[in-house]
């Protein structure tokens, strides 16, 4: 490698931590003002316009702050915890295209570099729970790898499921492959089942058991402050964006529906934008529902998070890379796998009311009328 | 507890900083992985001495004291109060002041079901509920400022009465308010107690039957939960209660669900209530004609209402003095906190914040 190329090189990833810190900054702005649409409020108004100014205020605040550091922690375990956590999620962002040219390296086997580097995260949070010499944390912690390691299955199953049907492991062929018909189609089990462990692996609500903010009061973070759990947020949020994006590229169809005015424009940088546009509303929309998720949903616990994981999400994905496998093997079309795919997930969603409302009356809470309680006690 | 060196369990100490109790409430809990063990429930962060206090006040002074109880039902609190002295000394209440004080009391009843309801969902994990209750508490906030005066500590029941006539478009704006509030508890009802997330986290958890219920004195919307048919409204009337038509929602379960449905079924009586109040309440005098300063005949009383709460009780000593001999208050909190050990026992850690939240206490109440 010339020292050209590795400039180059070094002024991509510097590019792309530049725009990942603005994206992550947005997407704190936007998961702010959703939430805020949500519960009727406005959400922040008062710094810059319409408030967009208070993520960066926010930001100096925390890196001007005083970095406390527990007596009892174990030192070097709690610093190096926070740039564990962040390193993975931001490598991952190496690999991860936003059209067939605006990517760090467009990997071969970029699908399994970025699944291995998600996958790392986890030991920055146990470190982070262990190191902070508190209770909640060393409980946080232990959560967290209990269930980050139960849903890297499902996650990675499907993951392997597309490997099989696309035969690739490149992000750019396997959104080529969606050219006619995009995954969200075709495979809707699998869509359904990476996004909810997905949520479980961000550590988000309806599965943010680890950092419960009322059970463990945050978890393995509940020691930190200043610019260490300022890298944490950071690390959280570049980790929504790149699962927003897998989501976007795997299921729906990456840059390629706008394919016909790529051509249209011939232009290629045009192209390009058109491209980049597509991907980045894609990917913004899918943080958006998981935003509407957070602002909706109360949390699992931890034992029915397991349950969950275990005894559906896991069988679910076994079944779901068996189908895909066979799919593949006796070359049915499209459709076939599509129709299967929406009937395994209509047969669980009856299962599931079924369970839920098994024994019990919808309202099990009766009225009585005072009128006759009271001549009833004074007779 | 003794912390032990040779135990395998962890002792976790949750308040009275924790986000989650409430309040200066502290339990120490001793968890064997994610299950409770043994817990120890510490509560006294918050004592002020309310009762002691109270003999070196007069008695129109104490009223303020009562406000200082249960800090989101202030009103219930001055009335239980106001009607033991008024027991005392055998005082004609007017009967608007009557049909006023329970109107405020009720819409009291509302906003602090509200805040548990919010609280709840918070307990849960749900972020969005409590956004949607206080704006409905905030409303009725607004009211009682313009009624009362003040947001929170009214000191607005007096001894003999109200302090003064209810503003002019009062009846007016109660009558745009339960509008607004009924179609608000539909939709908080909507939002959280069907929701599958939120019935899998409180269905079957903590359940506690009738009979230990009893056992423990437990009064209020939890005692009601487990199936139990007590509501001082009903059961021993004061004030004017006895001609009102509403329901008491009682639970089958015992469990947490019960315990948050019941308050919020309560809700849509208490609107019940307020209607009937407003279409029978009169014009008239709000205050007893009383000697300026208030000095009951020596003697002894108890007074009783339903609170948010429970069944709060005033428990009056008279020596004939401007001043009482001894106040004694029976908070329901206090009782009801009393199942929390048995609840708790074998239970996941996660299910210690449900359990406790449902079972809705104040710690202004429990610590007085």
């Amino acid at each position: 490698m010339s020292i050209v190329e590795f400039g180059i090189l070094n002024l991509w990833v510097s590019g792309l931590l530049l725009v990942l810190s603005v994206v992550v900054l947005s997407l704190i702005y936007l998961e702010r003002k959703v939430l805020g649409r949500l519960q009727m409020r406005i959400g922040p108004m008062r710094v810059g316009p319409y408030g967009t100014l208070q993520t960066i205020a926010d930001a100096i605040k925390l890196i001007t702050k005083e970095d406390i550091q527990p007596e009892w922690a174990d030192k070097r375990v709690y610093w190096v915890a926070p740039v564990l956590v962040f390193i993975p999620s931001f490598m991952v962002w190496v690999a991860i295209p936003f059209s067939s040219r605006i990517v760090v390296q467009d990997l071969d086997l970029g699908l399994f570099y970025v699944m291995a580097f998600l996958v790392l995260s986890i030991v920055g949070l146990v470190m982070a729970g262990w190191g902070s010499a508190n209770k909640y944390a060393v409980i946080g912690g232990l959560r967290a790898a209990g269930q980050l390691v139960s849903y890297e299955i499902p996650v990675i199953m499907v993951v392997a499921g597309i490997a099989i049907l696309t035969q690739s492991l490149s992000l750019s062929y396997i959104v080529e492959q969606q050219q006619p018909v995009p995954f969200i189609v075709v495979l809707p089990l699998g869509l359904f089942l990476f996004f909810i462990a997905g949520l479980a692996e961000l550590g988000r609500t309806p599965f943010d058991i680890y950092e419960a903010e009322s059970e463990v009061v945050g978890g393995p973070f509940v020691e930190y402050s200043g610019a260490h759990w300022a890298v944490f947020f950071l690390a959280e949020y570049v980790s929504t964006f790149a699962i927003a994006a897998l989501t976007s590229l795997l299921f729906l169809g990456g840059w390629g529906w706008s394919s016909p005015i790529q051509e249209w424009v011939g232009n290629p940088i045009g192209a390009e934008a058109i491209a980049f546009g597509e991907m980045f509303i894609k990917t913004y929309l899918v943080v958006v529902v998981i935003f509407w998720v957070r602002g909706t949903f109360p949390r699992f616990r931890i034992d029915q998070l397991m349950a969950l994981g275990w005894k559906v999400m896991v069988p679910l994905s076994f079944v779901f890379v068996l189908l895909v496998a066979f799919a593949t093997f006796y070359g049915w079309p499209w459709w076939v796998l599509s129709a299967i795919n929406v009937v395994v997930l209509i047969t669980l969603g009856w299962y599931y009311h079924k369970m839920m409302h098994r024994d019990d009356a919808p309202v099990s809470v009766v009225l009585h009328s005072a009128r006759e309680v009271r001549d009833a006690r004074q007779s | 507890m003794e912390p032990d060196a040779n135990l395998v369990e962890m002792m976790v100490n949750m308040g009275p900083q924790h986000p989650s109790t409430h309040g200066v409430f502290r339990m120490v809990l001793k968890v064997d992985g994610e299950r409770i063990v043994d817990v120890e429930p510490h509560i006294g962060y918050l004592h002020r001495g309310s009762e002691k206090l109270s003999e070196s006040e007069t008695y129109s002074q104490v009223v303020t004291l009562f406000d200082r109880l249960d800090y989101v039902s202030n009103l219930n609190n001055e009335l239980v109060f106001c009607m033991a002295v008024e027991k005392l000394m055998s005082i004609d209440v007017p009967e608007r002041a009557q049909y006023m004080r329970i109107i405020l009391c009720e819409l009291n009843r509302i906003a602090s079901h509200l805040l548990f309801y919010g609280t709840y969902g918070l307990d849960a994990g749900a972020i969005t509920p409590i956004m949607y209750s206080f704006r409905e508490r905030e409303r009725i906030q607004n009211l009682f400022e313009s009624v009362t005066g003040a947001r929170m500590m009214h000191n607005f029941i007096r001894i003999g009465g109200l302090k003064e006539e209810v503003p002019v478009d009062f009846t007016r704006r109660v009558k745009d308010l339960i509008g607004q509030l009924s179609t608000a508890i539909d939709e908080c009802d909507t939002l959280l107690s069907q929701n599958e997330i939120f019935l899998s986290r409180t269905k079957g958890v903590g359940v506690i039957s009738a009979q230990a219920a009893l056992e423990i004195g437990m009064t209020g919307p939890p005692l009601r939960a487990s199936g139990v048919v007590e509501d001082v409204r009903a059961t021993d009337p004061y004030q004017l209660y006895d001609r009102f038509d509403f329901g008491i929602p009682v639970g089958t379960n015992g469990d947490a669900w019960d315990r948050y449905y019941v308050p919020l079924e309560e809700m849509r009586q208490s609107i019940l209530i307020i209607e009937q109040a407003l279409e029978q309440v009169e014009a008239g005098p709000v205050v007893a004609q009383l000697r300026r300063i208030t000095r009951p005949p020596k003697g002894v009383v108890f007074a009783h209402a339903e609170n948010p709460r429970g069944d709060l009780g005033v428990y009056l000593v008279s020596d004939g003095t401007d001043k009482p001999y001894r106040v004694k208050v029976r908070p329901p909190s206090f009782c009801n906190l009393q199942a929390l050990k048995p609840l708790l026992s074998n239970a996941y850690l996660a299910d210690a914040v449900i359990i406790l939240g449902s079972l809705d206490i104040i710690l202004g109440e429990v610590d007085r």
